[in-house]
């Protein structure tokens, strides 16, 4: 199974498995940490799932639709590398894609 | 007693999966008792009249939390055992299968029921609810023989079914016996423009019409009679009529309440070392100027089991007060509400409804109180802060659709 490296809020590391198809909120969710409540499951109407990836990487993801950018609006832990993860879809060319878990709000 | 916790948690929804987490995350340490009464693992349950019935989405996507979660966080999962008595005195739980269960503190986060028809015909073998995943499943499991369906109700349920169902194929008749369709929860504007959208994706949608009863053949329900006579051919009823709170063991151990339990501001019900939360607890809000009521949503069982799980931690976080906040999808529609339009008396509508996307933000006594944004997710993240500062309403200004609502706050207190 592929993987990315996710950095938690503790800033400690971990590999974790990522299923191909699912969004990155889904597979942190499932790989059981619980930072990231993401508490409208992945339908981008909450920016509770909110998470960085280096300026590097961001080109390699799926474009920020308006919704998500106004979503990620009202965040104060914005950054140019901010992106909500149930709207990044992990697939093979993704393998290691490194994404940290933005602070709380 | 043959089994205890430090704490119980009576319902395993979004509140109650919320609040063994929380307590986990936030460093409690005794043993956590999870105990509702389906037999799955906690799921969230907006998906199943959007992506779950549609198939969209299976069920292991919808978890809350995988299995491995739970027992990694040493949650002790006792599912489909429903709770039928509490012992408040002697900090005990009765299940109906005869367990007895102590406690140390006992979390009450067992949601609603949904209401049924009580008419003729209300219990016909294919006569369906949304509320369980079983409820879904066995819709599912009837929809390949399904041609035209009869939803009964238009809340969001209803509504949000219908459009699912519309889209696989299936011939859809919606029908509200009020003279608008949410019109419990929203003005009259986004209620005719969905009513709108349904018609043109195909939904015979009725208003003003009531139910008299279901007709049934060998023991299914084949049609659904209306008020006036006129039978309405249904190979499947979906009665979306909303919740009743389940909080018949805690009100009969003593609890005040009634329409829900009666919780003050830290979740704590009338009984020792009881708390309450989610949708079948009913509180002072401070977003409704005060007046006690259920909010029934994923973000209000969120966020006050987050808050349960503090208070038996024995940390004192002010009272309870987050922000409400709700979404609905339809078709390609997204509808994000925040805060509680709840005896509002002024609307303004931002943008307009032809071009699908626009916003009414609604006024109680002169301030913001509420807003409903259909495909305007701008106004729905800026208006929190208008909710949130009960800023002034000032229809002129809002009905400005090209103006920002970021930069109202302190336009208008620049005039004050």
């Amino acid at each position: 199974m592929p993987s990315i490296n996710l950095i938690t809020r503790d800033g400690s590391r971990h590999v974790v498995e990522a299923e191909p198809g699912l969004s990155f909120m889904e597979i942190i969710r499932h790989a059981g940490f619980d930072e990231l409540l993401a508490i409208c499951g992945g339908c981008c109407s909450c920016s509770t799932c909110h998470v960085y990836v280096s300026a590097d990487d961001q080109d390699r993801l799926s474009p920020m639709q308006a919704d998500e950018d106004e979503l990620l609006e009202s965040s104060a832990h914005r950054e140019l590398r901010s992106r909500l993860s149930c709207q990044i879809r992990f697939e093979g060319p993704l393998e290691g894609l490194q994404v940290e878990i933005a602070p709380e709000e | 007693m043959s089994e205890a916790f430090d704490v119980a948690i009576v319902g395993a929804g979004h509140g109650g999966a919320a609040c063994a987490a929380s307590l986990r995350q936030q460093g409690f340490a005794g043993s956590i008792g999870l105990i509702g009464d389906e037999a799955e693992l906690p799921y969230e349950r907006p998906p199943l009249s959007k992506e779950y019935l549609s198939g969209e989405k299976p069920f292991d996507r919808i978890l809350i939390r995988p299995a491995a979660f739970w027992q990694d966080r040493a949650v002790t999962l006792l599912a489909g055992e429903r709770v039928t008595a509490v012992e408040a005195s002697e900090r005990s739980l009765t299940t109906v299968s005869g367990r007895k269960i102590g406690y140390g503190s006992l979390v009450w986060a067992a949601g609603g029921r949904a209401r049924r028809l009580t008419c003729d015909g209300h219990d016909l073998g294919g006569v369906h609810t949304i509320r369980t995943r079983a409820d879904v499943d066995r819709l599912i499991s009837e929809l390949p023989a399904i041609r035209q369906v009869v939803i009964v109700g238009g809340g969001y349920i209803g509504l949000e079914a219908a459009a699912v169902l519309a889209k696989a194929g299936k011939r859809v008749v919606l029908l509200e016996a009020l003279d608008r369709v949410l019109a419990r929860v929203a003005a009259e504007p986004l209620s005719r423009f969905y009513e709108g959208e349904h018609r043109a994706h195909g939904v015979d949608l009725r208003v003003s019409t009531g139910v008299d009863g279901i007709v049934g053949l060998q023991g299914v329900a084949s049609a659904v009679r209306l008020a006036d006579g006129e039978a309405v051919a249904a190979d499947a009823v979906i009665v979306g009529i909303g919740i009743l709170p389940e909080v018949e063991p805690l009100l009969r151990a003593g609890a005040l309440g009634g329409n829900g339990v009666a919780v003050d501001g830290h979740c704590r019900t009338s009984l020792e070392a009881v708390y309450a939360l989610g949708d079948c607890a009913a509180f002072a809000s401070r977003f409704a100027d005060g007046a006690v009521l259920r909010i029934e949503s994923v973000q209000n069982a969120n966020d006050q089991a987050a808050h349960v799980a503090a208070c038996i931690l024995g940390k004192s976080p002010v009272p309870y007060g987050a922000t409400p906040w709700f979404w609905s999808h339809q078709y390609d529609l997204k509808l994000q509400t925040v805060g509680l339009s709840v005896g509002y008396d002024d609307v303004a509508v931002r943008g307009a409804a032809a071009d699908r996307s626009f916003s009414l933000v609604y006024g109680r006594g002169g301030r913001i109180v509420a807003l409903d944004c259909v495909n305007r997710t701008r106004d729905y993240v800026q208006g929190r802060k208008l909710v949130e500062a009960g800023a002034v309403f000032d229809r002129a200004r809002l009905e400005d659709g090209d103006a920002p609502l970021n930069t109202y706050l302190s336009d208008t207190e620049d005039d004050v």
